[in-house]
Order: C-alpha cells, then structure tokens, then sequence
C-alpha cells in the first residue's frame, strides 16, 4: 500500500481502487486539541480538492479536502464519539472516510512521504 | 485541509500551586455555590398566591401529564443563591474592563431608573396607540438624535441588537437590489471584520468575498475596486475598523462602491469614537447599524439585550423595514402595517414581533439627554484620548502591528513583544486577571498574531490609566524577564483556574441531569 | 459632565504624555472637510432635568397596572417578585460581559447553565440554549435550522402563528430564498394543517396556545411530519401554560421556541423580551446561539464555560449556523431567578390562576348580548366575536379607563371577516373587580 500526502495536509493511502483519507500528524499538532468532526455521507461523491469533511478544535473549523475525486464508501463513525483519535494516532485510527477512486491519474500530482517531510520541514 | 490555527490550547494542565484546602471549599469571600438543582425542591416556592376559588378546567385535552421537574427556593434561599454567584463575575462597576470593541463604558443608572417609569416600562406593544403617544414620541425623539449624529435619512429602531441590525441593513440592501431588477449576489467583506458580517450575509444567500487588508488592517481602495463588478450588491466595512484606526479612504471607496452600483454598509460597533466628530451620512455610507449598548451605555447584561438601530441614506430609505415612525406635521405617527403605508414607503418586511427594544430606547435616550451634544462629542474625544494614552504608555514595550501611530477609540497590539518568553497572549490575558483587572480583547481581529485589542472607553480617570499601564509594564517585563511559570499557572486568585475548553466541547454537559444512585454510591 | 472622570489639567498632561499638542490632533485620520463642529442637539442636562424630560413622556402613556388590564397577545402583564428585579440590577451582573473570560464569569455561566435546564425540563426538550433576542426571531432561526437539517426549504405555517412573528419568519425566508406556505388566519382553530404536510416540507410551525387562544394538539402533526422527514418547530408566547399544558417535547416536537418576558420580565412596550430555543439532543450541533456547558477547571473543580462555538459566527463567519451574537442575558437572568422563585409547585399554582382568571372572564364576557367565545380550550387567553368592530369597541374602553384586549385587525389589517374578533388575555394579576370593570364597561359600550 501506497501513502501519498497533499500540501493541505491530508493523507491518502491507496489499496487498490480503494484508498483511506485522513490528516497528517503535523496537521493535528496544528490544530491543537481535536473536539469534533464532521463526515461526508456514504455514497457522496466528492471532488478532488473539494470539501469533504470539517475538523473542529475549540476555537477553530478547518475544512478537509478530498485528495482525489471519487465515491465515499465509508466513514470512521468513531469520531463522532472520541475526536481524540484524531489527535492521539492520526494516520491510522484517526482516518476520516474511505472513498473509491474515479481517477487513479490525480495521485500523480500528490507528495510521496519523502517530499511531504520536505515540505513540512521548510514550513 | 484548510489549516485554522486560532486553536490555541484550550485544556489546561496541571496546576503547580494551589491554596491549601478549606472544608468547604470556599476561599473567605470566594463562596462555592451548588446549582439550583442541586439545593430547590420541586415543593418548595419563593412565591405565595391565594389558591383560585373552584373553577371548571377548559384545557379539553391538554392538561400537562408529566411533571416539569423545576425546583424552587424560598426567598432568602434564592436571595443568596443569585448574589453568591454574583459575586464570581467581574463587572464595569468593579474594575476597567478593557474588552477591544465591546466598549465597557460606565452604565449610568438615572438610565435604569427611567426604562423602570411605569409609563415606559408597564405599558404594553398592542394596547391602544392612543394610550402610548408618550412612547411613540420617545421613540421618534431617539431617532432625531440619532439621524443628526449620524446625518442619515430614516432609522428603523427595532432590530433587537448589532448583528440583527447588520441583517436588516443588508436586507434593505437586497429589497433595494431586487426594485432596481438586478441580480447582485455578491458581497464584499474585508478580512479584518467581525464575524457578524460574512455571517449576516450568508444568512440572505449573498456570496462572501473577503477584501485583503493592508499591512496596518485598513482596507485598500485600489483592491475594493478590482472586485467590484456588477455581481457585487454591497460592501461591508467597519469604520473606525477592528484595529482601532479610521479609514482614511473610506470616501474613495464609497464612491467607488457607488460607481459599481452597489451600496455600503457600515458596521456601526465602533461608532462611539466619532460621534460628534463625523457624519457617516457624509462618508458615503448607506446603511449603518448602531449598538446602543456600546456606544449609548445601555448595560451589557452578562451578554445582551442589546439594541441595534440601523439609520439609512436616501437610497435605502423607502426600504427600512415596519415598524416605523412617520413624523407627520400634528406628530410622530407608528406605522405598523402594510395597510397604512403612503407612497414612496415600500418596506422589505418586518424584523420582529412589536417595535424592538424599548427599554433600551429609553435607557439610551436617557445617556443622550444627560450628555448633550457637547458631552458627547467629549466623550468621542476622551475615548480617543484615553486610547492613546494607553498606547503612549506601552509604545516602549510592547509591539503594534503596524509601528506606533495615532489611533481611535482602541489599541491594537500584536503578540511580536512575548516572543522567545514563553508566554502567549492567552497566558498574558490570564496573569492580567490576577493583578484584578479584565483582559483585553484577545485574538482579535484575526488579522494579527496573538492580537491584543484595548479599549478603555471614556469612563476611566487618568489615575485608573495609570495604574493600568503601569501593571502592564510591569507583566512585559515579568515575561520578559523570564517569569514564564506564572504566566502558564495564572489565573491563581480567581474564583476558578483555568477551564478545560477542550473536556467541554468534546462530550458536552449542556444543562444538569440527575445522578445515578450507582455513580453516588460509587463516590 | 457627570459621567467624564477628566478635568482639563488631566487632559493636557495626557496630551503631552502622547506628544501631540490638541485632541484635534488624534483625529487627523478623519479627512478636514469631513469633521463635524458641533452637533444641532441640546446640550447637557442635569439628572434632575434629565427626569423631568422622560417623565414628561413617561406620564402620557397609561400603564398596564393603573387600569383593568387584559391585552395578550404575545407578550402578558404578569407580577414579578421585587426580588428579581433587585438582583438583576446587581452590578455584577447588569454591568458583566460575554462570558468570555470564564474564570471571571462563572456567575453569569452557571446561570445559563440553570436556564438551559430549566427550559429544557418546561419544553420537555433535551437541550435549550442560552437565550435568543425574542420569540419571533427564535421562530425564524428555527425555521432556518429546520432547513439545515433535513436540506428543504419550505416551511409551513399554521394560521395560529402569530401574525408578526409569521411575518418575520416570511421576511427573512425571502429575503434568503426560502419558500414559506402560510395558512389563513385561523380564529377558531379548524384548519386541516395535516393535509398540506408533504415531502417537500421542511417544518410545520405550530403555535400552542395559538395566537387566538386555542390549545392546539400537536401530537398528530408530529406523527404526520416525521412520516415525511419534516420537522415540527412548536411555538409557545405564554409560557406560564406550560404549568397547566402539556409540554411539546412530550407531544413529538423537534424544535420549541418561545417567548419567555412571562417570567420575570416586564411588558417595556415590546422589548427587550427573551427567546427560548430548544431541540433534540441529535440536532444540537445545528442550533443557532451560546450553549453553555460543564467542565472543569485546573484544579478539578467544576465549572462552566460557553462551549460548541465552532457554530458560530465568531468563529465559522459565513459558513455559521445563525448570525447571532449578542443575545438577551440579562432578560434570561431575570426569568431564571423568577422561575427559581416559583419552582414547580408555584408555577403550576401561578398557571392555575391565569387559567381560572380567564375561564371567569370568558364565562362573563360570553354572557353579554351578541358577544360569542370562539374557544372550546383555552389557558389564559380567548378570543371573542363581537357584535361591531373591535378596535372602534377597544378605543371606546379605553377611554373608559380599561385595556380591553387586543383586536384581531391589529394584527390582520384589512380583513373584514376578522375586524369583529377581540383577543383576551387574563392572568395573575386581574382581581375580581378588574373583571367586574370590563364586562361593565363592554357591557356600556355594546
């Protein structure tokens, strides 16, 4: 399984046609304490760069865009209940929805892990 | 993701000091009080009555089945219950309170004793208008104060607060729009405006386009114009802006905005420090929404009633929404309904049930009378120079964002002075409870880092600016000096340390609910 | 000037400390041939002055408690303890901010606390907020929540609403492109509102007691909205009924709003007043206005802070659930106190008497020649047909001295059907002799 990473701080681990969505642990440590968060709905077909869920600390909303454009075929429903993953293991129990790629080609314009450290470390 | 990092930590951590425990828990004058529902018994009651003599129900079918569960106490029960909890508030008439933009002026109480004549405070919205022609006149007495300060052409009275009064103004703005059969769906808002106004605007369905700001938060006519089209229905600006200075090119850009067919609106929250030195109507403004309760000191209540009155040039006047008061040659008249309207009046609809915020209406009526003209144009001038003063008294130390120049009603400083200490502007607001005054307005606008945004008001003595300045100084320094514990500790004296925000938002307690017998036990 | 701590020495030596050498120099942002120089207003005037000048006014209006009194309508003349308004005006409380600074604020918090519980267990709803500016604006930001949870944008209105917060809610859906389907005017409560409930619909608002007085069975519209996915928005401008009625959250509402001046807060000509706003646990997070929430603090102390402001416009600006900021803290307070001052057995007494009042009042008024009660169930409030024209037979009281009630043409202008229709209310406050007054004067009149 592959991982890519957006400059927007969302990450996107591809198995197959389909791939799991969440934000980077940089992403989280920005944000500060996780409270809530709001998922797309299954079977929502989202855009690549469109809005797909919303994230919430206690002063902030941070839009989360899709890193590809596809189908929702399923959401992490244990958010809604403890946010928390989202700050304590985000790229792996903190996933947000998990989506069916239309269009495998939009990876390619996406940071492999090497190039998102790179980014991050110049911010 | 769109990162927003206005997330400053929210969940405190562990205290280092604490004061050694009391059996009760209280602190001398600092009383712990339980909730309501934790001491009311759902029999007792505060109020007597004479049981009505026997008499047959007419509730048909709907006589309530199940209890309500509300307890009550007696009198001096509820008596101690309310002035204990008080006590855990600070107040305008305890202490400075120098929140940026919500203006804590002196609240003067000849206003509360007028809002509590019978005949302003016991009369009622329907009963016969010819039995509240003292109201009526009252109200049309406050719109000609407020038309001659603001040199505007009609003022609708009855929006119930700022924001409210921000959603009028635009819906005007769209009635206004929609007569001359246009289709403008955008509106322009600089980035440094306060939340009501995108807010407001979306509420109406317009597209929000955010105007950057210059590097000093005053807004740039150059980069208005490049977004005008004739898309755009309105601007929204605030003049004096979130920064606490006037913009100078507010003219420019008004003609510009009118150029493009569109109209401008003026958020009116910081009308205080120009009243008597400038006309909006002279600005180019059309529709401009006034805070009685910040500029005209009616009390800010632990969060509102407010009152939000918003006066129209001639181009929005036809629009302004009923209730209205028509001045007619034998006296002001209210017009209520659609059916009394006379030509030229074409109302967009109405904004609430009745006729908006008397009580407020008369409280501020009551600041104006008492001021003048001559004190209020003074009290614009105090303002400023209390402002300034604090600024002269901080230049040295700590930063503005925009290096050091005159400014209106309000200071603006940025969180550049802490850095390398340790301390954020949070810490910094905290320590500030401890020395016993309320913080500033903290990150605030959103336009500059760790923003802190002092407002004075009128109300303070040079020997109250003093003492301030003087505690601010000696907190820079104390950062400075690497002080840092007692700034992540503060506040240590209030009645509580620090709140865990983020405990709060991510499993909400929203009202109180009955402990399980097994979780009491289980203590 | 009284209120201007400065003497003019404070204020030169201020100036010099700034280095500027007038305050016309601290206002040179303000183009030249912009600056006003002196306003056509009168100038300062004196406490005593200052009385004068409101009491003049003061004096023309005729208070509700100098007269036989029985107008209703949306907003009741009811007694308030002088506990309530003593503590109410407590400093720290009248002159307190926003909870923004919480380790400062408890007191005022922990009271939003206590008036979310208590509006919550009156309307039978799990959650209330901590207020909204009145029951007409609570009403159209239901509608709008309404809209945003189940993504539909008509609303349909019963002919019980109130006739001005129907126009209010017709106002802002228009003005946000919204369809509103509002009934006709409905004074003797025999719409068949289930019939016009379909897929398309957002909500159905339905007032209870209705503005005409009639206790309205909700139960039957829930079941009939949630069949569809639709929401039932329950409005209550009486809110001492819900001591002798049963709740709405028990009949099925989603969402109940109300106006709340009945407790603790005076007539003041119409405002400011107080909105209650509660709803369903699964909606909260589309609520408009503060919440209030428990925590604690460093210590482990329990304490409260306002919370869930991620909805809000400070915070989530265009994209915020209402544009609300401000709300009515003060009015909340004064209901809470007064509320604490009741409890339950004193709320349930205080209802009993408003509904005796005006089971007393209606029985005589319906006695009297050409005089029709349109109500088969009411609380405190009726609605009558009279034989002429009720705001002509309103004016004629008046000038006998008695605040009769208020005429339907008051609010439905220019409907013919509707000029005869007298709207009564009747609460606490009324004396048998009050009574005696009107059915005498009405009786004169007729």
């Amino acid at each position: 399984m592959t991982t890519y990473f957006t400059k927007d701080h969302e990450w996107i681990r591809i198995d197959g046609d389909l791939a799991t969505v969440g934000i980077t642990d940089y992403a989280q440590s920005q944000l500060g304490d996780v409270v809530y968060c709001e998922l797309p709905e299954v079977g929502a077909t989202l855009t690549k760069g469109g809005e797909a869920a919303v994230v919430e600390s206690v002063k902030a909303a941070s839009d989360v865009f899709s890193p590809v454009s596809g189908v929702v075929q399923e959401v992490n429903a244990a958010l809604t209940d403890e946010p928390a993953k989202i700050n304590e293991a985000p790229e792996s129990d903190g996933w947000f929805f998990k989506i069916v790629l239309s269009d495998s080609g939009e990876l390619a314009e996406l940071f492999d892990e090497a190039a998102y450290k790179a980014f991050v470390e110049a911010l | 993701m769109a990162m927003n990092t206005q997330g400053r930590p929210t969940a405190p951590t562990t205290p280092e000091t604490s004061a050694p425990e009391t059996f009760t828990g209280n602190r001398a004058l600092q009383i712990e009080e339980a909730l309501l529902f934790e001491i009311g018994r759902n029999d007792v009651t505060g109020v007597d009555f004479d049981d009505p003599a026997p008499f047959t129900e007419r509730l048909g079918k709907h006589a309530r089945k199940s209890s309500i569960d509300l307890p009550g106490l007696s009198e001096p029960e509820a008596m101690r219950h309310y002035v204990r909890l008080s006590q855990k508030n600070y107040s305008i008439d305890s202490g400075l309170y120098p929140l940026g933009s919500c203006t804590m002026k002196h609240n003067p109480r000849i206003n509360e004793k007028m809002a509590r004549l019978p005949g302003l405070g016991d009369i009622h919205p329907l009963q016969p208008l010819s039995t509240v022609q003292g109201a009526v006149e009252l109200m049309a007495e406050l719109g000609r104060w407020l038309l001659e300060m603001t040199g505007m052409t009609s003022v609708a009275l009855s929006p119930k607060a700022g924001a409210h009064g921000e959603l009028c103004g635009m819906m005007a703005i769209k009635a206004a729009v929609r007569a001359k059969g246009e289709n403008r769906n955008i509106v322009l808002v600089p980035e440094s405006a306060h939340g009501t106004n995108p807010a407001t605007a979306a509420a109406i369905g317009f597209k929000v386009v955010t105007v950057p700001a210059r590097p000093d938060g005053t807004v740039d006519p150059e980069a208005v114009k490049a977004l005008l089209s004739p898309e755009v229905a309105a601007i929204m600006l605030t003049n004096p802006n979130t920064c606490g200075l006037f913009e100078r090119d507010v003219v420019e850009i008004a003609a510009a905005v009118h150029a493009a067919g569109a109209f401008f609106y003026c958020d009116g929250a910081n009308f205080n420090a120009i009243v008597g030195k400038a006309k909006v109507g002279e600005l180019g403004v059309d529709a401009m929404h006034i805070n009685l309760h910040k500029t005209f000191s009616t009390p800010h209540g632990g969060g509102g009633p407010g009152a939000g009155p918003v006066v129209f040039s001639e181009r929005l006047s036809a629009f302004a929404p009923l209730p209205f008061i028509r001045v007619e040659a034998d006296g002001p008249v209210l017009v209520e309904n659609e059916s009394e309207l006379q030509a030229g009046e074409t109302p967009f609809g109405r904004m609430v049930a009745f006729h908006g915020q008397m009580g407020m209406f008369v409280r501020a009526l009551s600041y104006m009378l008492s001021h003048g003209a001559d004190g209020l144009q003074q009290a614009s001038e105090d303002a400023v120079l209390n402002a300034n003063y604090v600024r002269a008294g901080l230049r040295d130390l700590m930063s503005q964002p925009s290096g050091d120049r005159t400014c209106m009603h309000e200071v603006l400083f940025d969180d550049t002075f802490l850095d390398g200490t340790g301390v954020t502007t949070l810490d910094f607001a905290k320590a500030m409870i401890d020395e016993g005054y309320h913080p500033m307005t903290m990150y605030f606008p959103l336009v500059v880092h760790g923003a802190m945004l002092i407002e004075p008001t009128e109300s303070e003595s040079k020997a109250s600016l003093d003492l301030f300045v003087a505690t601010l100084r000696d907190l820079v320094m104390k950062a400075k000096s690497g002080d840092v514990e007692r700034f992540h500790q503060a506040p240590l004296y209030a009645p509580r340390r620090r709140l865990d925000e983020t405990r709060a938002a991510r499993s909400p307690k929203l009202k109180w609910e009955k402990p399980e017998p097994w979780s009491e036990a289980a203590e | 000037m009284r209120f201007l701590p400065h003497s003019d020495t404070d204020r030169q030596a201020m100036l010099a400390s700034i280095g500027v050498a007038s305050v016309d120099d601290l206002f040179t942002d303000i183009p030249a041939d912009l600056r006003v120089h002196g306003l056509d207003l009168p100038k300062a005037a004196s406490e005593i002055s200052v009385e004068r000048t409101l009491g003049r006014l003061a004096a023309r209006n005729m208070p509700a408690s100098s007269v036989p009194f029985f107008v209703g309508a949306g907003a009741y003349k009811h007694h308030v303890p002088a506990t309530v308004d003593h503590l109410i005006q407590r400093s720290e409380f009248l002159t307190s901010y926003t909870p923004y600074q919480p380790e400062i604020t408890q007191g005022t918090l922990q009271v939003l606390f206590e008036f979310q519980t208590q509006v919550a267990h009156l309307t039978g709803m799990d959650v209330a907020n901590a207020s909204m500016y009145d029951g007409s604006t609570a009403t159209a930001e239901a509608v709008l929540m309404a809209h945003r949870v189940t993504k539909r944008k008509k609303a349909i209105l019963s002919g019980g609403l109130h006739p001005h917060y129907r126009a209010v809610v017709e106002s802002l859906s228009d003005m946000a492109g919204d369809v509103v389907a509002a009934l006709p005017a409905d004074p003797t409560s025999t719409e068949d509102i289930l019939a016009t409930i379909d897929k398309d619909t957002s909500c159905v608002v339905v007032q209870s007691p209705s503005v005409y007085g009639h206790l309205i069975d909700l139960a039957p519209i829930a079941a009939k909205a949630h069949e569809v996915g639709a929401l039932l928005v329950a409005v209550v401008t009486e809110i001492v009924s819900l001591g002798l009625v049963e709740s709405p959250g028990a009949q099925g509402a989603d969402i109940v709003v109300g106006e709340g001046q009945s407790i603790g807060n005076p007539l003041t000509f119409g405002g400011p007043y107080v909105g209650l706003f509660a709803t369903r646990q699964k909606y909260v997070r589309q609520m408009p206005g503060r919440l209030c929430g428990e925590t604690v603090d460093a210590e482990g102390r329990r304490g409260f802070v306002l919370t869930l402001s991620t909805r809000e416009q400070h915070i989530r600006r265009d994209k915020a659930t209402s544009n609300i900021c401000t709300n009515s803290g003060l009015c909340a307070l004064a209901f809470t106190i007064h509320m604490t001052l009741l409890g339950e057995a004193g709320l349930v007494r205080l209802a009993r008497i408003n509904h005796a009042n005006a089971v007393r009042l209606a029985d005589s008024l319906s006695e009297l020649p050409g005089v029709s009660l349109l109500n088969d169930s009411f609380f405190n409030e009726f609605t009558l047909r009279l034989p002429g024209d009720a705001a002509a037979i309103v004016e004629g009281l008046a000038a006998k001295g008695v605040l009769a009630g208020v005429p339907v043409s008051r609010l439905e202008p220019g409907k013919p059907e509707l000029a005869n229709l007298l709207i009564v209310a009747s609460t606490e406050v009324n004396t048998d002799e009050d009574r005696a007054a009107l059915v005498a004067a009405l009786r004169e009149v007729l």
